[in-house]
């Protein structure tokens, strides 16, 4: 029977692990050894340089530039997406007509709502930045977005949009926002569900309006799914490399205005073959994602409430 | 969306077998009371985020059936006439029919081997005691945090070298990176929803004289069958939209796949040239996902939020 159980147990186990090993845990290891070296791509050319590529990137500007972007974007779109979708799910679920026997009530037609809002979540990025690289376009009668403006009389709002320097990198954390935000909202509805109704009747005879529901009930009970999708929020702005390489001007343009970490180290490697250079980027971006992961969760911890 | 986005995110939770997506308290009864104020404004509020997010997707339907021109001169108007052969120029001439049978057998081939072999490996560690299992175990559930950049560097030399022929835009390289790519989610997934089913049943298969791997497929995976829907339906729309693998990994036209085609063309036409094509391609590319979609709704929203609820 042991023996039979050890067999089945290694039968089973030996493919995933190989596969995941060859394709995922060996390149992992690579990266920090590549980094490491001036590699160009031959085989048999990698020379150790040591740190050197670390320095470089220290010192680049380019890097910087890029980094900062991610920055901003990290600041901004995890607030906005996840404000929105607590807004929304609120609305849905709580947001409704008072009945008679039902002390909250969500919004008539909230199922609706959740497909139409989830739907950029099960589309390609690739259509997602199609279309928006499409609404944006700068002609003042062709761009959808421009023309839209013109014919309800706001022309002094139209804009170049990608093309201008300083909206190109917002223009794009918008369709960051468009397209996560049904994520959050099918998230925190499932969350606000299993929230028990009578600490909402509670609530009510107390006399807390919505508001105060809001504040004190849904959202500190909500609090780990907020953390949670912070993180995962926070992760996606980070990269935003299919968004910036189809929609931007000249790859992360006008003028280096919407670069992001990922572009360049993509540009690095596979424009310009320097691999270790690269790869120096790919370590630093580990760097960078799991310290904000950590910072989030060391900051976000706030006593469980069991309910 | 892609898987990494989601696996980084499950990391950071305990494991929930299967979420429930929840539809919020169903409107029954309609005696409206009070409330009708704020009614009409949620209502408002909801309306004017939804005709944001469906007017986009509208617009690429109805532009599917526009000559190019209309699509570029005059975004907002529909259609004049039904201009079909957007549809067949975007299949042959802008080979998207190429590329969707490329798709189709890329993914194809991965969710069946992400399913079987992930769900292999998750009923062995869920299940069984050994020495290294936890070790395994977190193996696997590591990979949900390496940041996918860093590992393209690395992987596409794997594949260029690998020995025999390069794995390099071929059918099967594909497949087996997405595999792999897949496995750190699907097993942490499977794991815990093997852990929440019975033994008993397990047990007296085990006395009736079914081997070990005869209770796994013929016992343990059918009553496995809600948790193998939802991450098979993640698996296939994060492998159905992929976009940085096969960017890195698959550079020959002929072996593009769906979002790789549509960004070379997008890339290529700026502002200009046969956007009606174009938009027929994006139908094309959605059309599966939309299918999926809007069968599997409830099972899809569950699926792809599952790994951040409790």
């Amino acid at each position: 029977m042991q023996h039979g159980k050890y067999r089945f147990i290694v039968g089973f186990l030996a493919l995933p692990l190989i596969i995941y090993g060859v394709f995922v845990l060996s390149p992992f290891v690579q990266a920090f050894q590549i980094s490491l070296t001036d590699w160009s791509g031959l085989v048999g050319t990698a020379n150790f340089i040591g740190l050197d590529n670390f320095e470089r990137l220290w010192e680049s500007d380019d890097f910087w530039n890029a980094l900062r972007h991610n920055v901003y974007m990290l600041a901004l779109v995890p607030v906005v997406t996840l404000g929105l979708g607590l807004f929304f799910a609120f609305m849905l679920n709580v947001g409704g007509r008072r009945k008679k026997n039902e002390v909250v009530t969500g919004v008539t037609g909230s199922k609706f709502y959740k497909f139409v809002f989830f739907f950029p979540q099960v589309i390609s990025i690739t259509i997602v930045a199609v279309i928006w690289f499409n609404i944006y376009n700068p002609d003042p009668n062709d761009g959808m977005l421009n023309s839209l403006l013109g014919t309800v009389g706001l022309d002094s709002l139209q804009n170049s949009w990608l093309g201008e320097k300083s909206i190109a990198l917002w223009c794009i954390s918008a369709v960051m926002v468009w397209g996560h935000v049904g994520f959050y909202v099918v998230l925190f509805s499932a969350a606000m569900a299993s929230i028990p109704r009578d600490i909402y009747e509670a609530a009510l005879l107390d006399g807390a309006n919505r508001f105060h529901t809001f504040f004190k009930i849904t959202l500190p009970l909500l609090w780990d799914a907020v953390q949670t999708g912070w993180v995962y929020m926070g992760i996606i702005a980070l990269d935003a490399f299919a968004l910036v390489q189809i929609m931007s001007v000249n790859n992360g343009g006008p003028d280096g205005a919407t670069d992001v970490m990922p572009l360049r180290l993509y540009v690095t490697a596979f424009r310009d073959s320097q691999f270790g250079y690269a790869s120096a980027m790919g370590i630093a971006m580990l760097i960078v994602t799991m310290t904000f992961a950590l910072l989030t969760m060391r900051f976000a911890r706030r006593e469980r409430v069991e309910f | 969306m892609t898987t990494e986005e989601i696996d980084a995110v499950a990391k950071l939770d305990t494991p929930a077998p299967r979420a429930t997506g929840a539809d919020g308290p169903a409107a029954k009864k309609r005696v409206a009371t009070e409330g009708g104020v704020l009614n009409v404004f949620s209502h408002g509020i909801l309306v004017v985020w939804a005709l944001m997010v469906g007017v986009p997707l509208l617009w690429v339907l109805w532009s599917a059936f526009k000559d190019s021109n209309g699509i570029l001169t005059d975004p907002w108007g529909l259609p004049t006439a039904l201009h079909w052969e957007n549809w067949s120029n975007a299949w042959n001439d802008a080979n998207m029919g190429q590329y969707f049978i490329n798709t189709a057998i890329v993914v194809g081939g991965s969710v069946v081997g992400t399913m079987v072999l992930g769900s292999m490996a998750a009923y062995v560690l869920a299940r069984f005691t050994f020495p290294g299992n936890r070790f395994i175990y977190y193996l696997f559930v590591a990979g949900m945090s390496f940041p996918v950049f860093m590992l393209v560097i690395p992987l596409f030399f794997v594949l260029r070298d690998f020995p025999g022929s390069t794995l390099l835009a071929t059918y099967h390289g594909l497949i087996l990176v997405y595999i792999a790519y897949s496995l750190p989610f699907t097993v942490f997934f499977m794991t815990s929803f093997f852990r929440t089913l019975p033994n008993s049943v397990a047990e007296a298969a085990m006395i009736d004289g079914a081997s070990h791997t005869r209770t796994f497929f013929q016992v343990m995976l059918p009553m496995a069958k809600p948790g193998l829907i939802s991450i098979g339906i993640f698996n296939f729309l994060g492998q159905w939209n992929q976009y940085l693998l096969p960017m890195v990994l698959n550079q020959q036209e002929e072996k593009y796949v769906l979002t790789q085609g549509l960004a070379m063309i997008a890339l290529q036409q700026g502002y200009e040239n046969d956007w009606g094509a174009l938009m027929a391609g994006m139908m094309i590319a959605m059309l599966p996902v939309l299918i999926v979609y809007a069968i599997f709704q409830r099972q899809v929203q569950a699926g792809l939020t599952a790994g951040a609820i409790k």
